[in-house]
């Protein structure tokens, strides 16, 4: 604040994609050009949602963006995304979603149905996980200057008292949940846009996992330390920032994280780690270790939690990095991807 | 899944482990170097390293033929992608490979028309699709994938398809080995060979490093078991003073190789009197081009590339990496100007390099306490 | 160079293209059988499959063979000692064939 003018720690001297995948390059942007300009501190943890005080109440407000090709793919479309996403950072940041709303960046020659058919979507996943559209706005630029449909959507909630997210508070021995079957949508998604000719019975996980959080939090609200929703750069994405923001280590058990036959199939194929590809449904949660049984009880017996599992456990080495342990001791460090996966041949 | 699952079974794998621990012996210290890059890839994936003593050390080769690609032929490549109607097509390894001016993803980002396919069969499909354009191929890859590019020109002339090309860079596995072994500083003293290049060249390639370098090499699968049971069987080798070709990956690798693969290579391709290799410099009877039979679908023949050479800074030491001189961590420049995110050497920009694997997977255990502690 | 997957036949296709749909876990793709015209692929068999080609036929025999002989593997040093004592080799004792007598078409 002041006169004098604040640094930024961005280097690159112009956007690439890369800085858009949600890996290495986009944490580097958010926290060397967006942080320092914007965020007062500029140093504060970036959780999946902020905490602002309004006459004496918290609340959590959260945005998010929604890209996607195609738009409607097996299990969901963009309008869906759209909902879900925004409800889910608010979850995992112990929050219940309360509003939102919606920007829409059309592109001129879109036909109707197709954004009848986003729109439909985005009502019906609102009304299936509970939250009201409060309102939005339109805007239309030029053949070419939009991928068909850009959705922006800003949620509000009302945060559960009982939890309070803090990397701070995680702790070694704290164990590591994880709600489902990873690496759906991003597979999904590949298959979806064709070009790799492979066909398998896959639809996208997209949800709200609110329900779940809610059953976790009536179990093992104490216990809670952190969530976070691993959307895109996936899971490991997602610890290896935990273990950054915690200055610990997350050992994972291989063999423990679930993953559909089907998502493992098309990861070989391609020579993917479903570790690394985004997720629409499912949240990550650090437990402390005597409210763990009670946390995993909880979740894997409320609806759509069946698959859940306590796939690793917080240590203190290696530091500020994610190490993958196989049932027979073979281990692998897991890091951030720098863009999106790419399938590869060799 | 089926003969995936099985050869990575933890109780068997544990007591490979164990066998080959015990036939290692204490006074030794062994160099075993895997050649191909799928190797180095799946050592780092199931975290093999820690299952052998510490007296046997696991150098990595130069099979990876991304790796190995001079920058001045990626720039020939996406010099024809810049055309105006061309659709520039690779696998997906071949799309952060920086050139010059950028990488083929970044042109991408650019505006160009640069798709990723997972067989040339589909960047064929694809010219075939859209006759308006021309579809050039960016073919990688040592032998085991070179008859596939082959049977696809083939169709391509079967079916008279007029705008498809492709631009062939493969590569040859046993000159890459040989110029390891030609090397003065080598000290390797058994080779785990490339299962997977060896279903189309078949174990005879090899009989060379067996009988006149006195090398034990065994043609290896690429499951933590079949990796495994190769250590063991490179161990026994050396126990008995053999040196031998031996097959591991027999439910897979022919002895005589794959008559049908190598027959539509030779129709197809032709041996370069020489190619220049990434960080080993220029290797005669290395590398593949097109006949001149198949000329109209030949990118080198059809349009004219810059071809500027374009030579790796000084400081990179990948030469050195590459033929298992160095580890990627004694570069001078791994981790700090050279990194998966900024790769400033060959090694670092697929992610089955040597460097690029060893950063991703390894190089921060160095402070690490056992799991089990 | 090297990914290569076990995938199951699970139709060939007619007609000239030479191509054929493999299974993998559930994911189907549909790929050229050239390579392996000579061996007869067909439904039911399993194929090694790269860039969307199959290389070669897995042998189950081979691998069946395989997972036996890693399974004699370890098994306690004593009984392979007491074995030798019958008067056979390590390796024979341990089921290991090193110069096979394997299908021809696997080995030398």
């Amino acid at each position: 604040m002041g006169n004098i003018p604040t640094k930024i720690y961005f280097r690159d001297p112009q956007i690439e994609m890369a800085h858009g995948a949600g890996g290495k390059a986009s944490r580097r942007l958010i926290e060397g050009l967006f942080a320092p300009l914007l965020f007062d501190p500029p140093s504060g943890f970036l959780g999946d949602a902020a905490q602002v005080n309004v006459n004496g109440t918290r609340i959590a407000i959260t945005t998010d963006s929604f890209v996607v090709t195609p738009l409607a793919f097996p299990g969901g479309s963009i309008g869906e995304l759209a909902v879900n996403g925004t409800v889910n950072d608010l979850a995992v940041s112990g929050a219940r979603a309360e509003a939102i709303v919606a920007t829409y960046v059309l592109e001129a020659g879109l036909p109707t149905d197709v954004l009848e058919a986003e729109v439909r979507a985005m009502a019906s996943a609102a009304q299936r996980a509970r939250v009201a559209v409060a309102g939005g706005d339109t805007k239309v630029v030029e053949h070419g200057k939009a991928d068909r449909i850009y959705i922006t959507t800003t949620g509000i909630g009302r945060l559960i008292p009982e939890v309070v997210i803090s990397p701070q508070s995680v702790r070694p021995g704290d164990k590591v949940l994880l709600s489902g079957p990873i690496g759906d949508h991003g597979v999904t998604i590949l298959l979806a846009r064709g070009d790799l000719d492979l066909e398998a019975d896959l639809c996208s996980d997209t949800r709200s996992v609110f329900p779940l959080v809610e059953s976790l939090a009536r179990a093992a609200a104490p216990g809670i330390r952190w969530m976070r929703d691993p959307t895109r750069g996936g899971v490991a994405t997602s610890l290896n920032e935990l273990a950054r923001d915690c200055g610990l280590g997350v050992l994972l058990f291989e063999e423990k994280i679930p993953v559909r036959d089907a998502v493992r199939g098309a990861c070989e194929l391609l020579g993917l780690d479903p570790l690394h590809i985004a997720n629409e449904g499912q949240f990550l949660a650090v437990v402390a270790a005597e409210h763990a049984e009670a946390a995993w009880d909880a979740v894997r017996h409320a609806p759509g939690g069946e698959s859940s599992a306590i796939i690793g456990e917080i240590r203190k080495t290696p530091a500020r990095a994610v190490l993958a342990v196989t049932r027979y001791g073979g281990t692998r460090i897991v890091d951030m991807l720098v863009g999106d996966p790419l399938p590869r041949i060799c | 899944m089926k003969f995936i699952d099985e050869f990575r079974e933890p109780e068997l794998i544990m007591r490979t482990g164990a066998e080959i621990r015990r036939l290692a012996d204490p006074s030794r210290h062994y160099r075993i170097m895997e050649v191909c890059g799928g190797h180095t890839f799946a050592i780092y994936r199931f975290g093999l390293k820690d299952l052998l003593p510490s007296n046997i050390e696991l150098v990595h080769g130069p099979g990876c033929p991304v790796c190995v690609l001079p920058m001045g032929r990626i720039d020939d490549g996406l010099s024809i992608g810049e055309r105006p109607g061309v659709i520039f097509t690779a696998f997906g390894d071949m799309m952060r490979v920086p050139g010059t001016h950028g990488s083929p993803l970044e042109y991408k980002a650019r505006g160009l028309d640069i798709r990723i396919v997972y067989s040339p069969a589909d960047a064929l499909k694809l010219a075939q699709a859209n006759p308006d354009k021309h579809v050039m191929f960016f073919a990688i890859g040592f032998e085991t994938t070179a008859p596939s590019t082959a049977l696809t020109l083939l169709r391509a002339r079967a079916c008279s398809v007029k705008n498809f090309s492709v631009f062939c860079n493969h590569v040859t596995i046993i000159p890459a080995i040989r110029a390891i072994l030609d090397s003065p500083d080598m000290r390797i003293d058994a080779f785990i060979g490339p299962g997977h290049v060896s279903t189309v060249i078949g174990c005879r390639p090899y009989e060379w490093i067996a009988r006149n370098e006195h090398k034990p090499i065994v043609v290896s699968g690429f499951e933590p078991l079949d990796v495994l049971q190769s250590v063991v069987l490179l161990l026994r080798q050396l126990k008995e003073g053999r040196s031998e070709v031996e097959n591991q990956y027999k439910r897979v690798v022919p002895w005589e190789g794959n008559r049908a693969a190598l027959g539509a290579m030779s129709e197809v391709f032709q041996l370069r009197p020489y190619f220049e290799w990434r960080g080993l410099g220029f290797i005669s009877q290395s590398a593949l081009r097109i006949r001149e039979a198949f000329a109209e679908w030949d990118t080198e023949q059809r349009f004219s590339l810059p071809g500027v050479r374009v030579t790796d800074p000084k400081a990179a030491q990948c030469g050195e990496v590459l033929k298992g001189v160095l580890k990627p961590a004694q570069c001078k420049l791994f981790g700090r100007e050279c990194t998966p995110e900024q790769p400033v050497g060959a090694l670092m920009v697929s992610s089955e390099g040597s460097c690029a694997a060893y950063y991703n997977y390894e190089h921060r255990k160095a402070a690490l306490v056992s799991p089990g502690v | 160079m090297c990914l290569a997957i076990p995938a199951k036949i699970i139709e060939v296709l007619p007609g000239t293209e030479q191509a054929a749909v493999v299974e993998v876990a559930g994911v189907r793709r549909k790929i050229g059988v050239g390579l392996i015209e000579e061996e007869q692929p067909k439904s039911g068999d399993w194929v090694l499959i790269h860039v969307g080609f199959a290389l070669s036929k897995i042998s189950e025999e081979q691998a069946q063979e395989q997972m036996e002989m890693l399974t004699l593997l370890g098994e306690s040093h004593a009984a392979l000692e007491e074995v030798r004592g019958y008067g056979l080799g390590e390796a024979e004792a341990a089921g290991v064939s090193l110069k096979s007598k394997d299908a021809p078409d696997r080995n030398r």
